[in-house]
């Protein structure tokens, strides 16, 4: 589904991303960890197509089409969702207005028809409960006084609306207590479908012992240096990022 | 450009679609301005002898302001001088026979002109619910509902109308509120006006539908001097609805309105402004300048009278919506979107002037700047001594699309006395990147993503026109509708 290939990106003349090769194939779940400054959040803006973002090098194909050469709302309609690290808040729009603005779009790319007022509330309804959220949530300005936690359910809620083909979520997990952690990890888990992908990328462990990952990856001073499975995280739980630091300064060492 | 900047310049450049001109023969007098003028335009409307003198005695004050003084200057917009003398003060669509006509003798141009508009005045095709006078140019050509709404004792007429039927309501309360005295371009309206809309709601009646009126510029060189009055009687209370459209013409024209309002003991009036008069083009050729004067007095206790408006048209637009809190306990507000793009200009905002104790008013204002425009928020709450426990809350924001425009804040507050509180709030933001990129990741197109934006800044303002102005506003400012659910 998703294949990146080589690629390098920086902001603002600074290099960040260096030669990142990754595959993501349908049914997948990826944890992209690595320690504070790593160009973890760099890579999702890259894939969603922040235009901060310069892309240096590389390729990236995602069901077969060119992905960095599409406008940042045509990768949104394609099925490439970005849940923010920091969501944004809309003023005076609500969050249902908002949300059907996005689905409407979405749907006239795949072809389908205006959902009415109507029959997009009965679709949020079952998504609201999804993320444990009450109606009068709806009704609210997008983002706008939410707490933390609110926000990030708000991402999972969208997330459940737009159904994405690949979902990137972005340090969803920080910032929640335990609770929250574990309605956002049901949410996400029940999103799970075997033609969909995610890209979870995250600095702790914690969230992994809910959404189980097929791959986890270490990036590391804008580079993979390590992938695996699901063990590798528990390990880097235990051992802390220092090891692959230590591991890599003997790597680099001259022989 | 980015993306930003290219969605703002399409929303600034979004396509006058009401720039047609009509064809048809029209009865207009030749440019210029003297007594004999004033007096043809009012034997042209066989007006009783008050009106004329009183049309005369406002002439002759304006020409002793325009030999000293002039037009106002303060304002925070810049035009070339007016040449009072190249206006056409009077220019009617001629018709067969005289007196007022039915529907059936109404120019079927005209009739189509209106439809085009979003007005159909034919019986069978009427808005529901909503009852329309029609002034194109100088004369109101057709009135809907009128038998319906006589039913109840209400008033809904031409001002032509109103003067030769009711001399007695125009004559009690035409310049109760703005006084020909007032002002520069009100002292030329009382002196030149030509028709406009006169609405009288009597005592503990209801009006069930929307009164409006929408007024149409047509002819090249002429301008629009119209005159509104709204009386509410006692516990009555009346929506009313304006909206407003030009040709496209490269040469600017003076449309310079006076609106009063009396709401009396307990009455309510709402009035609601969509603004799309032509604005000129990209590089400011053209388009109407709006110097106009409105004003309600709350002249029983209990009162309560409401501006919205929405201002999107107009090369200058020079407005104030105010009202005179008179009558204690008595509620006064202002609902303003002012939109400035290309080279718009505004200098809008209102008065509150507090003079019963116990009065309150709320200002909500939000302008938005795009292009070159330039846009002025220009507010006075005047509280005055008798005025105890007065209250006004004032909130001003606004919105700038782009770094080559303008938005200025000039509130001035007066407080005469220790048991009122005047609050004001102020707030300057502009689209982020983050907004945008935020939506575009969720498929929205950069046009829809600035529009979802404006309009949420807008809400609070929107959320106070009535169901059909609300649509037709947000249409207007190129939005998408915001609020049919959730």
């Amino acid at each position: 589904m998703l294949e990146i290939r080589s690629l390098s990106a920086g902001v603002a003349g600074k290099a960040i991303l260096r030669n990142i090769d990754l595959d993501v194939r349908a049914g997948e779940v990826h944890a992209v960890m690595g320690p504070n400054g790593s160009g973890k959040s760099t890579l999702a803006q890259v894939l969603a197509g922040h235009p901060a973002y310069t892309v240096t090098g590389g390729e990236v194909r995602y069901r077969g089409e060119d992905l960095l050469a599409m406008s940042p709302e045509r990768r949104a309609r394609a099925g490439v969702f970005l849940a923010f690290q920091y969501p944004v808040e809309i003023p005076g729009v609500s969050n249902a207005t908002f949300l059907k603005a996005a689905v409407n779009e979405v749907r006239a790319e795949r072809g389908l028809e205006e959902l009415d007022a109507m029959e997009f509330l009965e679709v949020l309804e079952q998504k609201l409960k999804l993320v444990e959220m009450d109606r009068s949530f709806l009704s609210r300005p997008v983002n706008e006084g939410f707490s933390g936690g609110e926000k990030k359910r708000n991402e999972i809620l969208q997330m459940a609306v737009l159904e994405p083909t690949l979902a990137i979520l972005d340090e969803t997990d920080s910032g929640l207590d335990i609770d929250a952690l574990r309605v956002v990890a049901h949410g996400v888990n029940r999103l799970r479908r075997p033609d969909k992908a995610m890209i979870l990328i995250t600095h702790y462990q914690r969230i992994l012992q809910y959404l189980e990952p097929d791959h986890v990856h270490v990036l590391f001073d804008g580079r993979i240096v390590r992938s695996g499975s699901k063990d590798l995280a528990l390990e880097l739980e235990r051992r802390g990022y220092d090891w692959i630091r230590e591991d890599l300064a003997v790597a680099a060492r001259p022989a | 450009m980015n993306t930003t900047d290219r969605t703002i310049e399409a929303l600034a450049n979004r396509e006058y679609k009401w720039g047609f001109v009509t064809d048809v023969a029209a009865d207009t007098i030749p440019p210029g301005l003297d007594e004999d003028v004033i007096r043809l335009i009012s034997a042209k409307k066989s007006e009783p002898d008050f009106m004329l003198e009183w049309r005369l005695r406002a002439y002759r004050h304006w020409s002793k302001l325009e030999r000293s003084a002039g037009e106002p200057k303060w304002a925070n917009v810049s035009y070339p001088p007016i040449d009072y003398q190249k206006i056409v003060y009077y220019s009617a669509p001629r018709r067969e026979g005289s007196g007022l006509a039915s529907l059936d003798d109404v120019d079927p141009k005209l009739i189509e002109t209106f439809d085009k508009l979003g007005i159909p005045l034919a019986e069978q095709k009427r808005l529901a619910g909503v009852a329309v006078d029609a002034v194109f140019d100088s004369v109101s050509v057709a009135t809907t509902f009128k038998e319906k709404l006589a039913e109840l004792g209400i008033i809904f007429c031409s001002f032509s109308e109103a003067v030769r039927n009711h001399p007695e309501l125009v004559q009690k309360y035409l310049g109760s509120v703005v006084p020909y005295t007032d002002n520069f371009y009100a002292a030329l309206n009382s002196a030149v006006f030509s028709d406009g809309s006169f609405c009288y709601i009597p005592k503990g009646v209801r009006c069930p539908m929307e009164l409006s009126t929408y007024f149409r510029i047509n002819t090249a060189g002429s301008g629009q001097f119209e005159r509104t009055l709204i009386v509410a009687d006692e516990g009555s209370s009346v929506s009313y609805l304006e909206g407003c459209t030009a040709p496209r013409r490269d040469e600017n024209q003076l449309h310079a309105a006076v609106v009063e309002l009396i709401a009396l003991e307990g009455a309510q009036i709402k009035y609601s402004t969509v603004q799309n008069w032509y604005a000129g083009d990209a590089d400011g050729r053209g388009g109407i300048f709006n110097f106009v004067t409105k004003r309600g007095k709350c002249a029983g206790r209990r009162a309560r009278i409401s501006w919205t408006q929405v201002e999107t048209g107009s090369a200058i637009t020079w407005k104030y919506p105010s009202v005179i809190l008179q009558a204690d306990d008595t509620v006064g507000e202002f609902y303003s979107v002012a939109l400035t793009a290309n080279r718009q200009q505004a200098d809008t905002g209102t008065k509150m002037i507090h003079v019963g104790k116990n009065t309150r008013s709320t200002i909500i204002s939000k302008g938005i700047s795009a292009g070159r425009g330039n846009n002025t928020y220009r507010g006075l709450v005047k509280i005055l001594p008798r005025a105890s426990h007065a209250r006004n809350y004032t909130q001003c924001d606004s919105l700038l699309l782009g770094d080559r425009c303008g938005a200025h804040t000039f509130p001035y507050i007066e407080v005469a006395n220790a048991s009122s509180t005047a609050e004001h709030e102020a707030s300057t933001s502009k689209i982020s990147d983050e907004q945008l990129f935020y939506c575009k990741q969720r498929g929205l197109s950069g046009e829809n993503a600035v529009s979802l934006i404006i309009n949420g800044f807008c809400k609070e303002v929107f959320k106070n026109l009535p169901m059909e102005f609300a649509v037709e506003a947000q249409k207007l400012l190129g939005v998408s509708l915001e609020g049919s659910i959730g």
